[in-house]
């Protein structure tokens, strides 16, 4: 997994050029897939592979377009996004709330440090047995697995990231009066922003990770259940679908969260 | 400018009246046990409610560490800080500080920053009106909405002075706020920090290394540095300067207590 990086570029006063700066970078980055769809057609095309193991990519948009057409596809479309949606909200926010806890009380880390990095050692999947045990095969369990996958990227960034903050800037805030939660929002918080972006970042990665997980294992519809029933019915046309799915919906929640980041480390930093 | 300040202050009900400051055989060390080293040592000054006291030493005597104990930001560990006959314990809301950084919140605008200086009592219209005058009177009405980065060391200094200001405390505590200032700009702002003491009046410790500095604004000042054969810091001299202000810059005995200052300081005068 590597860290999505803090993108601060430099401001450009001449927003026309800034603007076709970023229309060329985006031109560029959509040079190799679309390389990597030719790729993909010619060798189809040539026969190097059979349609069974490597269907074409036309075959894999009917496929698409047939499951649209059975209203299947909107349906594991949203219910993926929806429960990642919701695992990475709450998951960011007690992230957010965990980190400051045990970023700013040194009190609370010495208290729940140690616990807290235990759980975290614990690969992730471990935890499916029980929650499905505890809470069912549902939407509540797949919606806590990604909760506990978007909750540790933002929680160490965040408390990582509160002890560094300039001790100037904070002390300057102290002597003018303001302690606690006010301290918090008016100097702390703001000072971590780009820090706790690149952690929202990772989470939103690590959300759809654990969606598929949770799919895979116990679902009835999703893009990960369509990978599972896929594999069974050997319908690789669909496995590709949703793995393309899968990258195209990572990839725009990501771009969107990215221009968020943009915005905020431009307001903050 | 004095009228500005003058008529806004019996429309505010916060300020507080100047307050006496005492520091009672303040002694100050840093490090550890093995590796002890003696900052301040036996510090002893009152100062008067309303006193304007430059406190003069060479770099590294610890002027700064003297603000922070009666500011409350940092603990001494023998000896104590009175303001107004109560012990300081903690930071002091009777203080107000301009750090020898700016120290202003980069994602905050100038305005914002000054704000932040408000006692927490003011209501919003009269603290925006407040900060307003404020910007006004240090030269950054302009720069408002500018942020910290956005604009020069000497201008970021100014806001920190005006966000200082903005509490009408009853110490001002100043760490060498003209510092990053040129020549002339240095010079405007020594006026104006006369002219708002002359018009709010409050105790303000002002902290610098000029001895000229001092000579135009104190009232007394006071000289930190090492004397007898003890470690660390203590007050060498505390010495009232003649005349009232503003005073003479050329005078005859300006110009003896400046050689004074100077030997005190280890310059050699010319
Ligand atoms: N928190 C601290 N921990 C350790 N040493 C400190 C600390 N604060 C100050 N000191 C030491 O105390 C001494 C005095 O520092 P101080 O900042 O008060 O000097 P100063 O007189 O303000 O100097 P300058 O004119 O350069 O600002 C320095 O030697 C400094 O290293
Ligand atoms: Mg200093």
């Amino acid at each position: 997994m590597t860290a999505p990086t803090t993108v601060a570029a430099p401001r450009s006063r001449n927003r026309g050029s800034g603007s076709a700066r970023r229309v060329r970078g985006a031109l560029l980055g959509l040079i190799v897939p679309s390389l990597l769809l030719g790729a993909w057609q010619l060798s189809s095309v040539t026969g190097t592979f059979s349609a069974v193991q490597l269907p074409p990519p036309g075959a894999v948009a009917a496929a698409g377009a047939e499951l649209l057409e059975r209203g299947e596809l909107g349906v594991h479309l949203g219910i993926s996004t929806q429960r990642v949606l919701l695992g990475f909200a709450a998951g960011a926010a007690l992230g957010l709330t965990a980190g400051a806890v045990l970023g700013l009380s040194r009190t609370a880390d010495a208290l729940l440090g140690p616990t807290i990095g235990a759980v975290r050692a614990v690969p992730s999947l471990a935890w499916v047995p029980l929650l499905i045990l505890w809470i069912g095969i549902n939407e509540d369990s797949k919606v806590t697995l990604i909760l506990i996958g978007a909750f540790f990227p933002v929680f160490t960034t965040v408390s990582l990231a509160l002890r560094h903050v300039d001790r100037n800037l904070v002390e300057a805030g102290r002597a003018f009066g303001l302690t606690g939660f006010r301290l918090l929002t008016t100097v702390q918080l703001p000072a971590i922003i780009p820090a706790v972006f690149s952690g929202l970042r990772l989470a939103l990665a690590q959300s759809w990770l654990f969606l598929v997980a949770a799919e895979l294992i116990a679902a009835s519809m999703g893009l990960g259940w369509l990978l599972s029933d896929s594999q069974n019915n050997g319908r690789v046309d669909r496995i590709f679908l949703a793995i393309v799915l899968l990258a195209l919906l990572g990839k725009t929640t990501d771009a969107l969260l990215g221009l968020a980041q943009r915005w905020a480390v431009r307001r903050w930093a | 400018m004095t009228a500005v300040l003058a008529s806004s202050t019996p429309t505010d009900p916060r300020r507080r009246p100047p307050l006496e400051v005492s520091f009672s055989r303040l002694g100050r060390s840093f490090g550890t046990s093995s590796d002890r080293r003696v900052v301040l040592r036996d510090v002893t000054v009152d100062i008067r409610p309303g006193e304007v006291l430059a406190i003069l030493g060479t770099s590294g005597c610890g002027k700064s560490t003297l603000l922070r104990a009666a500011a409350g930001l940092d603990t001494p560990d023998a000896g104590s800080v009175l303001i107004d006959g109560t012990e300081v314990r903690g930071i002091d809301e009777r203080c107000a500080v301009a750090f020898q950084e700016p120290r202003l919140l980069p994602w905050h605008t100038l305005q914002a920053n000054v704000a932040i200086g408000l006692p927490k009592s003011s209501s919003a219209s009269a603290g925006k009106a407040k900060v307003a005058e404020l910007l006004k009177l240090v030269g950054l009405d302009r720069f408002a909405k500018h942020r910290p980065r956005e604009v020069s060391g000497g201008m970021a200094q100014r806001a920190s002075l005006a966000r200082a200001l903005a509490r009408t405390p009853g110490v001002l505590l100043l760490d060498e706020p003209f510092g990053a200032l040129d020549a002339l700009t240095r010079l405007k702002m020594q006026d104006l920090l006369l002219e708002i003491h002359a018009a709010q009046p409050t105790t303000v410790l002002l902290v610098t290394h000029d001895v000229d500095e001092a000579l135009q604004l104190a009232d007394r000042i006071l000289v930190l540095g090492s004397s007898g054969d003890g470690p660390g810091s203590t007050v060498k001299d505390l010495i009232p300067v003649p005349g009232a202000r503003p005073r003479d810059r050329s005078s005859r005995e300006l110009a003896e207590l400046r050689r004074h200052l100077l030997t005190l300081l280890g310059v050699a005068a010319h």
